[in-house]
């Protein structure tokens, strides 16, 4: 085991997968002589040429179009957006070719678009979002949103393997904040299956992404009080793991649902219904949704910090459920 | 001022030799192009006796230029034909009893009753299915080549659009791609004058569509869409070229639509002498007559091929019918692929 960063994770595993299989390629803005805009490719156009690793022209709709037609030749393409913003020029791909081609057609489509997702650093509204819930309302395409290294490498593995389009969400803001330990050796992590990031028996949190470290500090700070939280990973959020979020709120019989996209329609939103139909007899108060206000992603630190959801907001929700 | 070059028509049986085909390939074209329209014939009956639902789309005055680029290509080849090429399926040996089960919605067809009219294709056949979204399908077609090129096959992608569709970034993108990174593709514009009930000139404001190729760093090639040997011999040319490692061509073929954008329009915006002057130029009429002319074509083979012709949709039409409607429990089924749906000759 190495200790990576979320980012070296990703790397890691795009590397394993371009050595262990030759039909796997990757295209993108400035991911070849560059190494991308992240450096996730850095030092792969060395390794595995300029036709495995390619620079693409500043044509996301291309880039994902050609990554369906090689795709369906037979390929294992892994498209970079430079920013998960630039994925709404590509929409047209995704979601009225690459995800309906299997159901009308019976083609499967396996790519995997990689998506820098999340804001906290003043990117302001066209390098900040994290637009998983649109994507996760399209029937055919699959969502996936690692929080750790090790989750990061194991997923990524899983959506190139996977016959279908999988977006795979990384988020900016874990990228060299976040280190632990990753296995050398090759692994998957199933779409599908969340992880119990901690234990608890009063509030369950539901989350993935970013959100998971800010629902841990709030946790923590709610220690003291003898309130015990427990926080739910989802990892994938198409397909997301409805038996392991029910399995938890019937244990604690309190539920919030946390994440950084905005609120209205956000997946959350999904969730929280969910919970409601299949374990209302269960629940010991309202099931409580924390998100991003709907607005875009504004610049300036003061208003970026009201927009994403803090960890005192999210602590402030967990004693209020505590206290129902 | 055009900038694309401007396609000779197609002379002698000579020639035609030079360019690939034989006389038993030329009979072929046209038992491809008879049932190309006796499809589309049919599906209009088939419509008015209320089997068809939703709408309707036919590409009358296109068999010629969809069964030509057909004929090009070779067997390894793939493509992505539209709503006007039912030739491509044709020629790649789609069965006609499923396209008519495709038409009414039925279990049998490419799509089993998912998606209507011509959005279909036989994947086996090297074809990949259309969505409405025009030309989406051209970024995939420099997709599939790119796939040819990373794996350096002597394979080619052809991908089609039409001149509405060409004014879409899409076409942009798709060129530029292929033009930068030299891919062996070739781009088919079926110019049919009309996107709908909009006329070129509002549509883009060079001459051609084909003019455009040379800003993206390639040929483009205007051809007489209602010459099927003559659009046979550019796609040819354009074919070899890509495979030898030569690049993209665009291809413009110019044809009229002969009917309305589909079943519901009666097109009355194309003026009447419009349609009276190409249907002097009918594709069909035109090669049958070529083949009498110059391949000695006689009565008795073409009564033959007509004969052949019949049978094989009525046949079909009898099969199609038999085909049953898709059970409304198979809904959700196959939305997401599984790993078996992987293994096939494409993915191995």
């Amino acid at each position: 085991m190495a200790e990576l960063t979320y980012l070296q994770a990703i790397s890691d595993g795009l590397r394993t997968e371009m050595r262990r299989d030759k039909r796997v390629f990757v295209i993108g803005e400035d991911v070849g002589v560059y190494g991308g805009a992240f450096k996730v490719t850095l030092g792969f156009q060395e390794e595995f040429g300029h036709w495995r690793v390619m620079d693409a022209p500043l044509a996301e709709t291309a880039i994902v179009g050609a990554c369906t037609g090689a795709a369906i030749m037979g390929m294992r393409p892994v498209a970079e957006m430079q920013f998960a913003d630039f994925i709404s020029c590509a929409w047209d791909h995704l979601v009225t070719v690459a995800a309906k081609q299997r159901y009308r057609a019976g083609t499967p489509v396996p790519i995997t678009v990689r998506l820098p997702s999340g804001g906290g650093f003043s990117g302001g509204p066209f390098h900040s979002q994290n637009p998983e819930s649109s994507f996760a309302h399209i029937p055919g395409l699959k969502c996936v949103c690692p929080a750790t290294p090790e989750d990061a490498k194991g997923l990524l593995i899983s959506a190139i393997e996977d016959p279908n389009p999988v977006l795979y969400f990384e988020h900016k803001h874990l990228y060299r904040r976040i280190k632990g330990e990753v296995p050398e050796e090759r692994y998957t992590v199933p779409l599908g299956k969340a992880r119990t990031h901690r234990e608890g028996d009063d509030v369950t949190v539901v989350t993935w992404g970013a959100m998971v470290y800010t629902a841990d500090e709030a946790a923590q700070q709610l220690e003291p009080d003898g309130v015990s939280v427990e926080i739910i990973d989802l990892r994938t959020v198409m397909p997301w793991d409805k038996q392991a979020v029910l399995e938890s709120v019937r244990k604690t019989s309190k539920a919030l649902v946390l994440h950084e996209d905005t609120r209205t329609g956000g997946f959350g939103a999904e969730i929280a219904a969910t919970i409601a139909e299949e374990a209302f007899e269960e629940l010991d108060g309202p099931v409580k949704r924390i998100a991003a206000p709907d607005t875009p992603v504004p610049f300036s630190p003061p208003l970026e910090k009201a927009f994403i959801p803090q960890v005192d907001d999210v602590a402030a929700g967990l004693r209020e459920l505590a206290e129902y | 001022m055009a900038i694309a070059r401007e396609a000779e028509p197609v002379g002698s049986l000579k020639e035609v030799r030079e360019a690939g085909l034989d006389r038993e390939d030329l009979l072929g074209v046209y038992r491809s192009m008879l049932l190309t329209r006796g499809i589309e014939e049919r599906g209009h009956i088939l419509y008015r006796q209320g089997k068809i639902p939703g709408s309707f789309y036919t590409g009358r005055g296109n068999e010629g230029a969809a069964v030509g680029v057909a004929t090009a290509m070779g067997p390894e080849d793939v493509g992505t034909p539209l709503h006007r090429d039912m030739g491509v399926h044709v020629v790649r040996g789609v069965e006609p009893w499923r396209i008519f089960a495709q038409y009414m919605g039925r279990a049998d067809g490419p799509t089993k009753g998912r998606d209507g009219n011509v959005h279909m294709a036989d994947s086996k056949l090297g074809l990949i299915a259309m969505v409405s979204h025009l030309p989406a399908m051209l970024p995939v077609a420099v997709g599939c080549a790119l796939a040819f090129r990373i794996r350096e096959e002597k394979r080619i992608a052809v991908g089609w659009f039409g001149e509405g569709a060409s004014a879409r970034g899409d076409c942009h993108e798709a060129m530029t791609l292929a033009g930068v990174r030299k891919l062996p593709v070739v781009f088919v514009c079926d110019n049919n004058q009309w996107a709908y009930s909009t006329p070129t000139h509002l549509e883009f404001a060079t001459e051609h569509v084909a003019d455009r190729a040379e800003s993206y760093g390639f040929e483009g090639v205007v051809v007489d869409g209602t010459d099927v040997l003559a659009v046979y011999r550019e796609a040819k040319r354009a074919i070899e070229k890509a495979r030898a490692g030569g690049g993209p061509t665009l291809i413009e073929s110019l044809t009229l639509r002969m009917e309305g954008h589909a079943v519901h329009d009666d097109a009355f915006y194309v003026p009447k002498e419009m349609f009276e002057r190409w249907a002097e130029n009918d594709p069909l009429e035109r090669f049958r007559a070529w083949l009498r002319n110059n391949a000695d074509m006689s009565d008795d083979e073409e009564d033959e091929i007509g004969a052949g012709v019949k049978k094989t949709l009525n046949d079909a039409l009898k099969r199609a019918e038999e085909s049953p409607l898709p059970e409304a429990s198979s809904l959700t089924e196959g939305v997401y692929a599984t790993p078996e749906d992987l293994d096939t000759p494409h993915h191995k």
